[in-house]
């Protein structure tokens, strides 16, 4: 476990090193302002549901950005094989490259809590500003990453392009967010299923601030499913 | 404790169709230097690899110690120190970072880490370099880098591939050094292309080839001919300053007892011949000397070639000639 932490630790310090981070972030914060911001006073009411109904999707670009280098840089440098020889398990390589990115996720949402600040500044006289839905939201975008982050990781695994990894994974992130996209045209039976897959269906759940046991499984497996992938695909660079 | 600190049985490593190491098997003592020696493709980084724990081995067994190295991967694991071959490192972080981050993983005790990361410093002679990025340094540091991370735990067996490949003749005195003195208290086996190397450092050289062991035993025993036989350098003027006919010289040469092959070399210019007299198990310097005096040669250079190791490498490594 400690060795999954120390993992972890020096993955999240590396992001900051790298321009790429604060380019990502900068870009996620931007995209994400403007399409909150732009909507918010057309509709006229003091809540976050604006920015929690674009965050999904930019989260799809967000999170195989921030995870293609995890384990793609490793390979590329060679310090895979560093890891690979030092006394712990591949789950805890992968286990620890998922904090890390947890991590910056976490890092990037915290850059948002100014969006919530200043509405719940803005709300007029009467009803005070509900933060119920705002720590559900974002409780449920810290599950929604973490799937994506399973499988942005997985994309990474693959091989030692970053570029490569990123496309992986946001080809996979895009089809768990799309696949529910048509539900209405589909016939019934077909459209509950394709309604279950789907990372932003049980997004929506959450954000309405009820949290269903059947929404954290859905996440939990999935981003179980990813980080077995990618500890799988660690794996078999051994063979 | 094992008297043993690697233990290798039969083993293989097959990548798809092609077969790395074929059916390897030989055995380390504690506290040996050994050197690792194989023409490039021989199967020596794989075999350091499955004993580091980064590659699984196909088939036969592997011991560290008496840890199975496919049962117990990670047991095993924390008993060595290991420098890969291109000595991989982050780049962006500082020395310090690097070795903290190193004890860490390897669960270094954080009451004796601090302790721990002083002495590698120390020992590795990166006292002046600890916080500078590791992308600053030069090659030679980084191998000392490298080396310091490998020793850090304190594990029983250092495992060095190629641990002076790349480097300039005085880093390569330095790392030579460093690992003479680590080998006083450690077992350890490194692989090398450079023979000499082993010479310097090793006590025990193993030679593979083709995933097979060609050849066991100490560098002196390597290198001397077993038999006595010998090689020596020639070179020969003439007294009054004549010319002096190769074919002739050699005939003479090569009539003289104990004698078994002589070849025409490079003199050393106007009126100078150069031979290589192959001898056998009698010494003929004194025979020598005596041919030159009587024929009135004078003896300009008169050198006794030892078997080197590189051709007892050539030798045992040259699979066209074996064939």
């Amino acid at each position: 476990m400690n060795a999954a932490l120390a993992v972890a630790r020096r993955e999240f310090r590396s992001f900051f090193i790298s321009p790429i981070a604060y380019i990502v972030l900068g870009g996620f914060l931007l995209l994400a302002g403007w399409l909150y911001f732009s909507t918010l006073f057309l509709a006229g009411q003091a809540s976050l549901r604006g920015f929690f109904s674009v965050a999904p999707v930019l989260f799809v670009v967000l999170v195989p950005a921030i995870t293609m280098r995890a384990v793609a840089e490793e390979r590329k440098s060679g310090t895979l094989e560093l890891l690979l020889t030092f006394p712990m398990d591949d789950w805890q390589i992968t286990f620890g490259k998922f904090l890390a990115s947890l991590g910056m996720v976490s890092v990037a949402l915290v850059c948002t809590l100014p969006y919530a600040f200043s509405v719940a500044a803005l709300t007029g006289p009467g009803p005070a500003f509900d933060w119920g839905p705002v720590f559900a939201g974002y409780f449920g975008l810290l599950l929604l990453a973490s799937s994506f982050i399973g499988m942005g990781l997985w994309g990474s695994a693959l091989s030692k392009n970053q570029i490569v990894g990123f496309i992986f994974g946001l080809v996979l992130c895009f089809a768990f967010y799309f696949v529910d996209k048509f539900a209405p045209l589909l016939p019934d039976a077909l459209g509950q299923v394709v309604e279950f897959l789907s990372v932003d269906y049980h997004f929506e759940n959450i954000a309405r601030g009820v949290i269903d046991t059947r929404d954290l499984v859905f996440y939990l497996s999935l981003t179980a499913l990813g980080l077995l992938m990618t500890a799988r695909t660690i794996q078999s660079t051994r063979l | 404790m094992p008297s043993s600190m690697i233990r290798i049985e039969g083993l293989t490593k097959h990548y798809g169709p092609t077969q790395a190491v074929k059916g390897l098997t030989f055995e380390v003592p504690r506290g040996q230097v050994v050197g690792f020696l194989g023409p490039n493709g021989a199967g020596k980084s794989t075999t350091m690899r499955i004993l580091a724990g980064s590659l699984n081995p196909t088939g036969g067994k592997a011991f560290v110690g008496d840890v199975n190295v496919v049962e117990d991967p990670v047991g095993a694991r924390k008993l060595i120190g290991y420098l890969p071959e291109s000595n991989p490192l982050y780049d962006e972080m500082m020395v310090v970072e690097y070795l903290r981050f190193v004890a860490d993983v390897r669960a270094v005790p954080r009451d004796v880490r601090a302790a721990r990361i002083k002495s590698a410093v120390e020992r590795c002679g990166l006292t002046g370099v600890i916080s500078k990025d590791i992308n600053q340094l030069s090659r030679g540091y980084r191998q000392r880098v490298g080396l310091a991370a490998a020793i850090l735990h304190e594990p029983d067996l250092l495992i060095l591939d190629e641990p002076t490949a790349g480097l300039d003749p005085n880093q390569i005195v330095e790392i030579r050094n460093l690992i003479k003195d680590l080998g006083k208290e450690k077992t350890v086996i490194l692989s090398t292309h450079i023979l000499s190397e082993v010479q310097s450092t090793c006590s025990r050289v193993l030679i593979i080839n083709e995933g097979r062991l060609v050849a066991d035993d100490t560098p002196e025993r390597l290198t001397a001919g077993a038999d006595g036989s010998g090689e020596i350098a020639l070179v020969l003027g003439h007294r009054h300053g004549q010319a002096l006919d190769a074919a002739a010289v050699r005939a003479s040469l090569s009539a003289m007892a104990g004698v078994t092959a002589v070849e025409v070399t490079e003199g050393e210019g106007a009126g100078t011949l150069g031979f290589r007299v192959r001898h056998g198990a009698d010494d003929v310097r004194r025979t020598l000397f005596e041919t030159a005096v009587k024929n009135d040669w004078v003896l300009l250079e008169l050198k006794r070639t030892q078997v080197s190791l590189e051709d007892t490498f050539r030798k045992l490594t040259d699979t066209r000639r074996a064939a």
